[in-house]
């Protein structure tokens, strides 16, 4: 699992390659626990080349999202795998999650 | 047709895990979005064991074996560690309230639930043992 930021003028972008499970949770985690994380007014997520979730993975967005919102700082989802969105939809996450399909509709959102 | 994998209790090994388990439904032709809700299944009760049941003692090993017979795939979790481990299977977590506590943890069983047909717990030889079933249509 390999997690790049590119940091822009008000949004964070992560691009998120490779399986996302118990193991490497720990760090993607890491990148959220970052303070300037809630200097951007968006962090966009790229799941493009993410292949594989599991609940590990899905706890790493899930713990983080109440003090993104409390900072009004946007998490949103673009590029999904239709494997890795029937994860976050078998626990009905998808609709309490900022899910789109390109980078312009997140760049919109 | 059958086959086996042994791993130590490292969350490390999970990857191995879930490569044993996509190869095995790969080469039966079964559909992408299928081998990804089995191998999530087995993904997250293997990571229970090895982090819950073994505190990621590596002396510790967990044994695999899945079968096909038609179209009905078994899979054999089997903990060799000594402590008895059985998950709540049918506990539907909140999510809304998840998200407002921050909280990491809690929906992996729920997953398995409701990724597989059947979710089975139980103990053989003072070791825990899950068996999970999918019909694979």
């Amino acid at each position: 699992m390999k997690v790049t930021a590119q940091p822009s003028a008000d949004a964070l972008l992560l691009l998120l390659d490779g399986e996302l499970d118990a193991s490497s949770a720990v760090l993607l985690d890491t990148e959220f626990n970052k303070p300037d994380l809630l200097d951007y007014r968006k962090v966009l997520v790229d799941c493009a080349k993410l292949s594989y979730i599991s609940s590990a993975g899905l706890g790493v967005f899930i713990s983080h999202l109440q003090r993104l919102q409390d900072n009004n700082v946007k998490l949103v989802f673009f590029n999904m795998q239709e494997k890795v969105f029937n994860v976050f939809e078998i626990l009905g996450l998808d609709s309490l999650m900022t899910i789109v399909p390109t980078q312009a509709e997140a760049l919109a959102a | 047709m059958k086959d086996v994998l042994r791993i130590e209790c490292s969350r490390r090994n999970l990857q191995q895990v879930r490569d044993f388990v996509r190869g095995f439904l790969s080469r039966r032709a079964v559909p992408e979005l299928l081998i990804n809700q089995v191998v999530l299944a087995v993904d997250e009760v293997v990571a229970n064991f090895i982090i819950h049941a073994n505190g990621e003692d590596e002396r510790q090993f967990i044994d695999l074996e899945i079968v096909v017979s038609g179209r009905l795939l078994s899979i054999e979790i089997a903990d060799q560690g000594d402590t008895i481990f059985i998950p709540k299977t049918h506990v539907s977590p909140d999510l809304p309230e998840y998200i407002r506590q921050g909280r990491k943890g809690g929906m992996g069983m729920a997953l398995v639930n409701r990724l597989m047909d059947r979710v089975e717990f139980f103990t053989r030889d003072h070791h825990t043992v899950c068996h999970l079933s999918k019909e694979l249509v």
